[in-house]
């Protein structure tokens, strides 16, 4: 249980959709944290190194001086500590919680790690169009599964954001982006209505608003960093 | 629907030689539940697994009451809820649980698709699979330290998420030359501790020489040498 002595620190990056996670569940709960922002490619702090030595990334979140790591992992651990606080996480049911944890896994392996930050980071028009096509297949059974799963609800979660909603809407600000960067239009309400408008809904929460970046930002963040540094590197990083 | 069955059946879709089903077998076994093992060819997938895993259409799958659940640490999880005794697998605290969870999915990240490397390269790609292996295993061991099991004195969540792959060590050490016992004494006791002290081990992982026979048919249809 959390008591009021409480010392919680994020390190996180501003343009990093796993922080984003993060802040948005602490929110949700209500709790204070000293954010420090991290420098992810060099001169990485000591503190980092130190809370993170397997992967040495961000976010971690340091509860009374011990490290929790992975976005995933972190936003379950707020769920648990401050369970008597604020709206529950996870949905209470053992079905429903596995179901959320599975859509969470996918749209990490799947959709966002695997095809959609690819439309950017690939050399050729025709990697470009197979990523493209890779991510719809991807937006097309999240569609399908809010159609069959969460039953018309306004969220993944429910009447109110869930696990599931904070996995993938705190990607949606780079679905701009990358929709701005490569001129295609990926949560097209055409196809995919019902993504569109619980997008729509996402982005106005409360809880999320102040979290999420600027699409420009992030456009800026690509042009002037990120792109260099995936051209650095082997082209599957 | 396959056929009528009760709200509380269990069937596990499975292929025998997977760790990730041998998971899952596992964690049925110590909490004692009855289920129904449907072995499947992964050459031919049954229709009940296209149904019920369409996403991936991978083994295991878990289908509780006709519901399915994929993905072998979610499954394990699912079971830990749903039948919270005996042999809680997950721990009750929070922060071990998340480190519970951080090691589960570490391990999830690297061991196979490090091991299959060790198994299908050769020359400088298998001198660097065989260093990072060892770099894998030695994380672990640093994690498990002196406790009896990851999960302290009780066998639990990342103890079944990583004995399936002891079977395959035999085949990792012989393919890439090494030994798990030299480089990880302490990895190596928790294996043999975990099969002479866990039933549910011991009754679901296969001899390593029989997992080996196995990795030498996958080379000849990979075409390896």
């Amino acid at each position: 249980m959390a008591a009021s002595g409480d010392e919680v620190k994020l390190l996180g990056a501003w343009a990093s959709t796993y922080v984003i996670r993060a802040k948005i569940a602490l929110q949700l709960k209500g709790v204070s944290y000293e954010y420090l922002e991290q420098q992810l490619w060099e001169n990485q702090s000591e503190l980092l190194l130190k809370s993170n030595p397997v992967y040495k990334k961000v976010p971690v979140l340091i509860h009374n001086d011990r490290p929790i790591c992975e976005s995933a992992i972190i936003v379950q651990y707020i769920d648990d500590v401050w369970a008597g606080t604020g709206p529950s996480i996870l949905p209470s049911d053992p079905y429903e919680r596995a179901i959320a944890r599975f859509w969470a896994r996918y749209i990490d392996d799947t959709v966002l790690a695997s095809a959609t930050i690819k439309i950017i980071k690939v050399k050729t028009e025709k990697e470009k169009a197979e990523t493209i096509e890779q991510s719809f297949a991807g937006l097309s059974l999240l569609e399908e599964a809010y159609e069959k799963s969460f039953k018309g609800k306004p969220f993944f979660g429910g009447d109110n954001i869930g696990y599931l909603d904070i996995a993938f809407g705190s990607f949606l600000c780079w679905v701009k982006a990358i929709e701005k960067i490569s001129d295609v239009k990926l949560i097209d309400e055409a196809k995919f209505p019902l993504l569109a408008k619980w997008a729509e809904r996402f982005g106005s929460v409360a809880a999320v608003k102040e979290h999420i970046p600027e699409t420009d930002k992030l456009v800026e963040c690509y042009s002037k960093v990120l792109k260099a540094l995936w051209n650095a590197r082997a082209p599957n990083n | 629907m396959a056929c009528e069955k009760g709200e509380g059946d269990v069937v596990l879709l499975d292929f025998w030689a997977s760790p990730f089903g041998q998971r899952v077998r596992i964690a049925l076994a110590e909490k004692g539940v009855a289920y129904e093992y449907r072995e499947e060819d992964l050459a031919n997938k049954s229709r009940m697994l296209l149904e019920m895993n369409p996403v991936h259409k991978k083994i295991p799958v878990l289908v509780h009451g006709g519901k399915p659940v994929c993905e072998s640490l979610i499954i394990v999880q699912y079971i830990d809820e749903v039948w919270a005794h005996p042999n809680p697998l997950l721990p009750t605290e929070p922060y071990p649980r998340a480190r519970a969870r951080f090691w589960a999915d570490f391990i999830d990240k690297k061991i196979y698709d490090c091991g299959t490397r060790l198994w299908k390269l050769k020359g400088e790609a298998l001198q660097e699979a065989k260093k990072e292996m060892i770099c894998i295993l030695k994380l672990l061991e640093g994690e498990l330290g002196d406790k009896k099991y990851f999960g302290g004195d009780a066998f639990g969540f990342v103890d079944v998420a990583l004995v399936p792959f002891t079977s395959w060590f035999y085949t990792y050490e012989t393919s890439a030359g090494f030994s798990v016992e030299e480089e990880c004494p302490k990895l190596a006791a928790w294996a043999k501790r975990c099969a002479e002290e866990r039933e549910s081990v011991r009754k679901t992982l296969y001899d390593p020489q029989k997992i080996y026979e196995f990795v030498g048919l996958l080379k000849k249809k990979f075409g390896v040498e």
